[in-house]
């Protein structure tokens, strides 16, 4: 099977646009700059996938446009523009309406992400609150949406509790009623992160076909950059707090310009097809983000840093129709040619 | 991050100094912490050191006029006996203080080791204290704590029985919850996977785990202990005349209250210290010890 | 080459209800087989990978074989001693020879012990006083790669790559002859993850110790293992060497873990075996060949006879209990396929019969779509 190609871009205006994002968060040692001039689009109907590894800001990214960050948290620049509302000015009861409506989240457990004393049914029922009708029109849609996701025999199912339900069966509920309210953006963390290999095969499959189907964007949050190249269309690649890279799917896979991104790939024991007793690593470990760090963030452990990397933070250079990367590797190619 | 100075030599088996020493660094970061420690030291010093302190006979009579006040001779006044509240007040701290830690450390110990009995051994045993944990606690403490007396006299030495075995329970309990649970995680599992006796798991790896907790349940308990007693001795089941005794002190100044408040405050005041220092004390020692609360180091 | 691990026919059961609940309900048997009639042995130096789903009883086996488990039946036995019947005081000579890495890396280390601590408490616990534990452990700490100042740290102050090695390091203390890793990258990042499998193989070429792996990641399995074991419901499905099976997996449930990995190439041709369905209960297990409730190619016979082992023609060390092996190329064509199926005889006399109904079956069911006709016709034959 292979992918349609996406280079047509939506003339629409995206869904979610975040815009020079700085997120900190208090500690007694001081404050951790945890996000870094952060943009991204998220277009309608698109899937996004952001990937990093653990530390790079990519769940703490999507737990702030959910609103969601615990107290210590502040975000000191930059807006969310969410349908064209910026989530960040929006009082706290317009925003909540927003959530479980036109935006909805399925979390990295599904054994913790529903309430453990309620029916798969109650819960389902009252994630509809933004809805009209009735409690039986409500059941019906619930009903329908687990037909949808896969459970087998809804009727019965519904009524059981969390706990009957297996690992796999649980993040389905929980797709269940993150789709129910037919959110305009959904954001998944890691969903496939706690289920075995053959489970996460059907979930991402499950979450590409309800996209479709449904219509809706999805921010996709994975480590796993097999999971992220079968269900994205775009990437963006964060690294300690930062986007290094952006970019289609393909030119990414194929194409990844930042040595970040490229090191990222090397890495996946899955490319590698001879044998070997040595895998690629990424010496050295993710920067503290304590204080405000001048230069390439990713310089210490980059094999072609060089002066201008530690003097001066890397703009964004565009590469071909679609891709962006921050590095001044990029700039010197460029005049290179020019 | 705590700097943890563990010389080569020393930290062969000084697991345990390294968990007290972080304990110490961080109690010095906890500003109730540091209240609490500086009120328990100041009212266990002036106890221990009573001697050393007294400005006249706690015991003897008319030492000065009948309920006087206040004055630099008679730093607390004077009681309805002429006999000076400020040395009767420091003296009266020993008695206290001496069942509330003869008590409690022993309920400490009997209990830690019915806890850690019940936790790490099989399930018929754990069944077994269990039952004898809760057929003690089915008896009303009061209605207990009056059979003793009855039965065994009035004694310092009954009052600390008493108080010692109502505590050995509660303590058993937290000790064998918190014993099961550790006994199922993986760094126990892999402790026996090198081969690690049973003793030596409980002694180097549930042990100090369990002692925290407990540690906390103990400090806020002994305030509970000395009102125990002072009220004991309030109602005259406890130390008798003329001992000087804080609960001996309050009696006293109740009869006399309308003629001068000063015996009452003396014996107030430093049962009120005691019992806010131990209980901050408490407060900072679950702050430290509670994971979750914890500071990252 | 001898044996340094041989198991037999092992058996781990879990009480799953108390014998009053299991009356009430009805339930004949209140216990699960977790592992069930589990065989392998493991040569010195050589690296064996049980790779399973959750539930597929392969960290059971573990915990089994370093005495956190008792077997119901069957054989462990470690350089031609039995170790399964000793007590905790017999077996401890043997752990002082064999080490696990355990899967929750920060989780196994003593939270109130420091690095220091950690490291030397195999020498303690073997009463190996007379070592310079300050000495071991940094010996240790650079075996693994660490600063000799990380002896101070606590387990909290680790990072998951970093506690990891810790773990590997304690295990190698006292030099063991074998080394079980219950999934040593679990939870780890990728670049982390290639650090980690690194420091094994490079340790295993210096100090020659066998490594038990554990894992549900066959892209670990690949580079690091000799030979490698199926598992699922507690039954090894698929055996062999490694490069065998990713070569040429036999059993269907081979065939979709090794494709269940997504690649990371968006244009990758996804020629995959898609399972359907979950792992069953241990609780109800199906009837026949266990995993027909999730194989494509699942007919009758499957949900009715339990598929005994059989042995590829060409290789003796690879078996696979299946009644319809795979062949080459799923996308082969079926003339090819069925001359390939009939040409070679059954090599082993013991598993002639097995083998040969895989193969003369098999070749029917290359064409998942023909009519069934022929397959009723041979099916009754296995029942006799």
């Amino acid at each position: 099977m292979r992918r349609d190609h996406l280079t047509s871009h939506t003339s629409a205006r995206p869904v979610l646009e975040i815009r020079d994002l700085n997120l900190d968060f208090g500690t007694p040692r001081g404050r951790i700059h945890a996000l870094r001039d952060v943009s991204l689009d998220v277009p309608a109907a698109k899937v996004i996938g952001i990937v990093g590894e653990s530390g790079s800001g990519k769940s703490t990214l999507a737990y702030t446009v959910m609103g969601l960050l615990p107290e210590n948290a502040d975000v000191s620049t930059g807006s969310i523009l969410f349908e064209g509302k910026d989530l960040l000015k929006l009082p706290a009861l317009a925003r909540r309406r927003l959530l479980g409506d036109r935006l909805s989240m399925i979390f990295q457990d599904p054994m913790t992400a529903l309430n453990p004393v309620r029916t798969v049914e109650s819960q389902m029922i009252d994630i509809q609150h933004h809805e009209q009708g009735s409690r039986s029109e409500k059941l019906a849609r619930a009903l329908d949406m687990l037909q949808r996701v896969g459970i087998p025999d809804p009727q019965t199912r519904i009524g059981a509790y969390p706990h009957h339900f297996s690992g796999g069966m649980r993040q389905r509920v929980c797709i269940a009623m993150a789709l129910l309210v037919k959110p305009a953006l959904l954001i998944a963390d890691e969903p496939t992160t706690a289920l075995d290999a053959t489970l996460e095969v059907q979930i991402i499959h499950l979450l590409k076909d309800l996209q479709k189907e449904i219509g809706c964007s999805v921010l996709f949050v994975s480590h796993h950059l097999g999971a992220v190249a079968e269900l994205c269309d775009r990437v963006v690649v964060m690294y300690a707090g930062e986007v290094v890279e952006e970019g289609t799917v393909r030119d990414i896979f194929h194409n990844p310009a930042h040595p970040y991104t490229r090191a990222l790939l090397e890495c996946d024991p899955g490319r590698i097809r001879q044998k070997t007793r040595t895998l690629p690593t990424i010496p050295g470990e993710i920067p503290s983000l304590l204080g405000s760090k001048k230069g390439c963030i990713f310089r210490a452990r980059c094999p072609q840093a060089f002066n201008r990397c530690v003097q001066e933070s890397p703009i964004e250079y565009r590469m071909g129709l679609d891709q962006v990367a921050r590095c001044h590797l990029l700039d010197k190619k460029r005049l290179v040619s020019a | 991050m705590p700097s943890v100075e563990a010389s080569h030599s020393e930290a062969n088996e000084g697991e345990g100094l390294g968990v007290l020493r972080s304990v110490v660094q961080q109690l010095r970061n906890n500003r109730l912490g540091v209240l609490g420690v500086a009120l328990v030291i100041f009212v266990v010093a002036s106890a221990l050191f009573a001697p050393l302190i007294i400005t006249h006979d706690p015991i003897r009579i008319m030492v000065g006029p009948r309920l006087a006040a206040p004055s630099l001779d008679f730093l607390l006044g004077t009681d309805q006996l002429g006999r000076d509240t400020f040395s009767r007040t420091i003296m009266g701290g020993r008695i206290p203080l001496l069942v509330a830690f003869a008590s409690l450390g022993s309920a400490l110990a009997v209990g830690l080791l019915l806890g850690l009995i019940a936790g790490i051994g099989p399930r018929w045993l754990d069944n077994l204290l269990l039952l004898v944990f809760d057929t003690k606690r089915s008896i009303p403490s009061i209605i207990f704590a009056l059979a003793m007396i009855a039965l065994l006299g009035p004694s310092l030495a009954t009052l600390i029985f008493v108080i010692a075995i109502g505590s050995v329970p509660i303590y058993g309990r937290v000790v064998r919850t918190q014993t099961r649970a550790l006994r199922n995680s993986e760094y126990i599992a892999a402790e026996r996977s090198m081969g690690a006796s049973t003793t030596r798991i409980v002694a180097v790896h549930v042990a100090p785990n369990v002692i925290g907790p407990l540690l906390i349940l103990v400090s806020m308990d002994i305030p509970a202990v000395i009102a125990v007693e002072a009220g004991l001795s309030f109602l005259g089941m406890g130390v008798r005349p003329p001992t000087p005794d804080w609960g001996v002190i309050l009696n006293d100044g109740y009869a006399s209250i309308n003629q001068s408040p000063w015996p009452v405050i003396a014996g107030g005041i430093p049962i009120v210290l005691a019992t806010l220092g131990f209980t901050f004390l408490g407060e900072a020692l679950r702050d430290i010890f509670d994971p979750k609360l914890r500071k990252d180091l | 080459m001898s044996a340094l691990l041989r198991v037999e026919d092992l058996r781990v059961c879990f009480r799953m209800m108390g014998p009053l609940k299991a009356l009430a309900t009805g339930t004949k048997s209140p216990f699960i087989e977790a592992v069930c009639g589990v065989s392998f042995e493991i040569r010195k130096g050589e690296t064996l990978a049980l790779v399973g789903e959750s539930g597929s009883g392969k960290s059971t086996i573990a915990r089994t074989i370093i005495g956190l488990q008792r077997a119901v039946s069957g054989s462990i036995s470690f350089d031609g001693q039995e170790i399964e019947e000793l007590s905790g005081t017999e077996r401890k000579p043997y752990l002082r020879r064999m080490a696990m890495v355990f899967q929750d890396h920060v989780g196994s280390l003593s939270p109130r012990l420091t690095v220091r601590s950690l490291l030397t408490e195999p020498f303690r616990i073997h009463g190996l006083k007379d070592r310079d534990v300050g000495g071991e452990a940094e010996r240790l700490l650079r075996m693994v790669g660490l600063p000799a100042d990380f002896a101070r740290r606590y387990p909290h102050q680790l990072s998951g790559g970093q506690a990891r090695r810790v773990g590997i390091a304690r295990a190698l203390a006292l030099n063991p002859d074998l080394i079980i890793a219950d999934e040593p990258t679990a939870g780890l990042d990728v670049s982390v993850q290639g650090e980690v499998l690194n420091l094994l193989a490079r340790l295993q070429d210096e100090l020659g110790m066998a490594i038990l792996i554990i894992t549900h990641n066959l892209n670990v399995v690949r580079h690091m293992t000799d030979r490698m074991a199926i598992m699922y419901l507690g039954r090894f499905i698929e055996v062999g060497s490694t490069e065998r099976i990713f070569e040429h997996p036999r059993h269907p449930y081979t065939k979709a873990l090794l494709a269940a990995n997504p690649e990371p190439d968006p244009d990758a041709v996804l020629n995959r075996i898609e399972l359907k369905g979950e792992v069953p209960s241990l609780m109800r297990r199906p009837s026949g060949c266990e995993f027909h409730t999730r194989c494509q190619y699942a007919q009758d016979i499957c949900t009715r006879v339990f598929p005994e082992p059989s042995a590829s023609p060409h290789d003796t060390g690879h078996s696979f209990r299946c009644h319809f092996p795979l062949e080459r190329e799923t996308v082969a064509p079926v003339q090819e396929r069925l001359g390939s199926s009939v040409g070679p005889k059954p090599a082993r006399a013991r598993h002639g019969r097995a083998y040969a109904l895989a193969t003369a079956v098999g070749t029917r069911k290359a064409r998942p779509s023909t009519e069934d006709g022929s397959l009723r016709k041979i099916s009754p034959k296995t029942k006799k």
